[in-house]
Formats: C-alpha cells, structure tokens, sequence
C-alpha cells in the first residue's frame, strides 16, 4: 500500500479551496476587467498609497501596536506569576485563564459593547459615585480595550510555556554569583524569553491588524481599519480589484512581520498554543 | 511577603477584567428588564423567548450541523492526509507541511474573501453548502497538526511485528496503528469543532442571503442594538463549550498519564 497517496485527496482540496482562491486574488489586484477585454494593472495598488488609505492602514498599524504593547506589559508580568506557582496550583489557573478565549469571540467583543454603552453598567457605576462619563464606546479607547480583552491571552499563553521551561539552576547560579533580581530579570529571565514575547507579540499583533469586527462594533463607525476597508469593498462598493489589493498588502504586511519575529522563534514553534 | 501580596491582587485584577463581561453577560441573561444596568429582577422568559425566536434557532441549527459535517469530514480526510503526508519524502513533506500552515497563518478576513471569490465566479450558490465546504477548508490544519505529532511518536516496529504475524495492511492499520493516533484525531475533532463553533469571520463572507450561523446573527443583532436574548444565547453557548472544554481537558490530561506509564 502506498500510503503516501492517502495524501492526495488533501492536496487537491487545498488546491481547490486554498491555492485557486488565493490566486484570485492576485489576478483580480493586478488585472482590470471591462469592454476591452482583460489587461494588466498597477492602477489598485498605487490607489493603495493615496493619503487617505494610508492614513487607514496607519491608524491599524497604530491601534494595533497600542494593543500589542499594552498586552506586552500587561501580560509579562501575568505570565512570570503563572509560571511561577506550583505545579497544581499553576493547572488550575492557567486553565482558568484560557476558559475566556472559549467563549464566541463576537461575544466577547459583544459583552464589552453592554458594559461600555451610555446607560450601561460601568457609566452607571460611575454615576453612582456623581461621576458623569463622556461616551465610552465608539472610542479610540474601546477598540484598543476589545483588541487587548480578546488577544490578551495570546501573549501571556506563549511567554508563559518559555518561562516554565526556563531552567531554574541557571537563575539560582546568577544569584549565587550575587545578581540582584532586576539584574537577573534584565540579563537572565528576559533575555531566555525573548522566544516566547516575539511569538506572543506576532500573535496579538496580526490579528489585531486584520479585525473589522472589534472596530466596528466598539469603535462604530468612527474607527475603519485595513479590515473595514477590505469588507467594504467587497461588500457594499464591489470594487473587487482594490479590496484584491488592500488584501495582498495586508498579507504582505503579515508576512514581513512574521519573518522578523520569526528569527527568534527557533526553538518554540508556535509559541506552545496547540 | 509585601511581594505575594502584590502577585494575588495582580492575579485578580487580571482575572477580574477577564471574567468580569462575561459574568455581566450572563448575570444580566437572567434580569427582568431589558436593562444592561440595572438589576430589576430574576427571570427565565429571555431564555423562553430565546426558544421561540425563528431566526436564532435557525442559526444554533445551522452553527451546530455544519460544526458537526465539517468536522466530521475534516477529521477524516485530515487522518488520511497525516498519514499520507508522514509517508512522503522529504521534499514533498516539507511542502505539504507548509501548506498547511497556510491556512493557519493567512488573516481571516483574506481566507474568506478568497473563497468568496471562487464561489461566485464558479456560480457555486451561496448558503449553507458553501459555508460548509469554507469550514471544512479551514478546519483540516487542525486535524492535521492534532495526529501528525501522534504518527511521530508511532513506533514503526510494532506495524512490522503485526505484518510478521500474518496481518494483511488494512488490518495491521485498524489495530495497530488507528488506536495508537486516535487521540490526536479526537482532539483534531474537537478543535475543529471549536473552531467552528466560534467562527464568524469567514461565515460572514461565505454564507449567502438568509443563512447565518450563530455569530452572524449575533453581530447582526448587535449592529442594530443589544438584547437580553442575544445574552440568553451566549450565556448557553459559553455552558456548552465549558463542557467541550472539560471533555478535552480530562482526554489530554489522561493521554499525558498514558504517556508517562510508557516512560
């Protein structure tokens, strides 16, 4: 039996359902469709760099670095705690840290929509006390606060699997050598997680790049990112040549960002999320 | 001292502004009033007129079939690929292996697009079957990069011993082989099954007019304002993938324990 033929059915779905549409894209960026027939294009990519677009892909690129390094800072510290508790106490909580990623990602972004609105429950705590809230959702602030809720985990799960391995003789052995702890976090822990923070920085990063659902829903529609952009285009303009080539720069930009942190991802395939 | 101090109200202060919309969300599925903030009373008529609304049911019916078909279908054709895949030479594998990543790696939102491209040109109608065949797309890496490590860890000598003893291939692959990976395909099924359950951005693009799963109709309701039954819906579908969660968890953690009998 040549087994290695059970893999063809695979290979001609992917073809069919990955490769065929992918290179649809690329055909509809880069070629115009109209009386005379089909002819080749830049017109959708330079249309890509007019001010106003970039101004789009600028405010994602801003939103989601906000995000990402607020994660960073939030969820290193979550992650050395996790790391640093005994092994049964550390199961527990560590499940308990990823049940929220469980729920409907539309439900998370959903439940924040509640607490934030005019008369929902934190402008009516708030009022409580006699504080009157400006509007909280549809705000900068809210898509940057739904990117960080629903990516959190994604930073803190992979800097943590880094961190426990972290072998424990070589923090003893710069202590010994009388390392003060921020010493040995700076020139020790640190440097030995840097793995882990790249993929954890990757995977918050791309998809908070690629969202136009927390934008929409937290940012109404005040707040278009590439996402939006790209959606529209294909759902209310039709203009399919444009948002082709909206898509292939933001897979570029993936992409480029992937091969940087992937320098550091050596030996930590994919930051531990399976 | 001072320092765990520190740590436990660190840890909770994380904990809370996880948990703490969800409790909201659920808490307020059960309020008397449509109010989000203001606590009037304890009901289940959210729940029952969750129950009674046409296009929600329509929608958890839809979420729950195609889970179960494109993760039914996933899991089969991506056990047959892994294995395949595992057989190959290195070129081929190498190759496929990252093919199969593609998928995993490549935004959502371009995944989708890019399907919805080829069912409109290849006039394939739009609905529940070009959702279906959109999931099982995106589930297969799942399948996949659940029984690949597990054919890793086969040890090829016991396949041989069983074609010494006289089994033809099919058997020895019934008996020796599938028992050995079945619990990287079960969890394969259940990520996939999660991953479909939760997906919204690629059913969005890919469904037609009139068909939507659960977190189409969820983000259409919540587009046009917000609604205790929208709470009634996520607070049973959070109970439910609790319970998947638990069923994978208690599986992977005896498979672990298998593990270390071995070792």
């Amino acid at each position: 039996m040549k087994k290695h033929l059970m893999a063809y059915p695979y290979a001609l779905w992917m073809l069919i359902f990955t490769m065929i549409p992918l290179a649809l894209i690329l055909f509809y960026s880069v070629f115009a469709i109209d009386d005379a027939g089909i002819h080749f294009t830049l017109d959708n990519f330079k249309r890509v760099f007019e001010p106003l677009y970039l101004a789009v892909f600028w405010r994602s690129i801003k939103l989601a670095a906000e995000s990402t390094i607020i994660c960073l800072v939030l969820g290193y510290p979550m992650a050395m705690i996790l790391a640093g508790k005994n092994l049964s106490k550390k199961s527990i909580l560590v499940v308990l840290f990823v049940i929220p990623m469980w729920m409907n990602f539309l439900a998370r972004t959903y439940a924040w929509m509640t607490l934030l609105e005019k008369n929902g429950l934190i402008a009516t705590i708030a009022g409580f006390f006699g504080i009157d809230l400006p509007s909280l959702l549809y705000t900068e602030g809210a898509v940057v606060l739904g990117m960080v809720y629903n990516f959190l985990p994604f930073m803190v799960l992979p800097i943590y699997s880094v961190l426990v391995k972290i072998d424990k003789t070589v923090v003893e052995a710069a202590e010994d050598l009388g390392a003060n702890p921020i010493t040995v976090f700076r020139r020790v822990i640190f440097p030995l997680s840097i793995p882990g923070v790249s993929s954890g920085i990757t995977m918050v990063f791309m998809p908070a790049l690629t969202t136009f659902v927390i934008s929409r829903l937290l940012g109404g529609a005040h707040f278009t990112l590439i996402g939006n952009l790209i959606e529209q285009q294909f759902l209310t303009t039709m203009d399919w040549g444009f948002g082709s080539a909206l898509s292939i720069v933001l897979m570029l930009m993936i992409m480029l960002s992937m091969g940087v942190t992937m320098r550091y991802e050596k030996e930590n395939e994919g930051g531990g999320l399976w | 001292m001072v320092k765990n101090v520190f740590k436990k109200i660190y840890t909770f202060l994380i904990f809370l502004f996880l948990y703490a919309p969800i409790i909201v969300l659920i808490v307020f599925s059960f309020n008397e009033s449509k109010s989000r903030a203001h606590w009037t009373g304890f009901t289940f008529k959210w729940y029952v007129e969750m129950f009674k609304d046409q296009q929600i049911m329509t929608s958890l019916y839809n979420t729950v079939t195609i889970a179960l078909i494109a993760s039914i279908f996933a899991t089969v054709l991506g056990t047959a690929a892994a294995i395949g895949i595992h057989h190959m030479k290195k070129t081929p594998k190498t190759i496929m292996t990252n093919l199969t990543y593609l998928p995993v790696l490549n935004p959502d939102i371009v995944t989708g697009i890019s399907l919805m491209l080829l069912f409109i040109l290849v006039k394939f109608p739009r609905g529940f079957f070009s959702m279906l065949l959109a999931h099982i797309t995106f589930n297969l890496p799942y399948v996949i990069l659940s029984v690949m490590p597990k054919l890793k860890q086969l040890d090829n000598h016991v396949y041989d011993a069983a074609l010494d003893l006289g089994a033809t291939p099919a058997y020895a692959f019934w008996k020796v082989i599938l028992p050995q990976i079945a619990p990287g395909i079960f969890t394969g099924f259940l990520l996939a099954m999660t991953m479909s359950i939760d997906d919204f951005v690629i059913s969005f693009f890919t469904t037609g007019p009139g068909v939507s799963n659960l977190a189409i109709t969820i983000y259409s309701m919540a587009r046009k304002g917000i609604s205790p039954k929208i709470n009634a819906v996520l607070s049973i579908l959070f109970a439910g993938v609790i319970l998947m969660l638990l069923i994978i968890n208690n599986r992977m953690s005896r498979d672990d324990g298998r593990k270390e009998n071995v070792a």
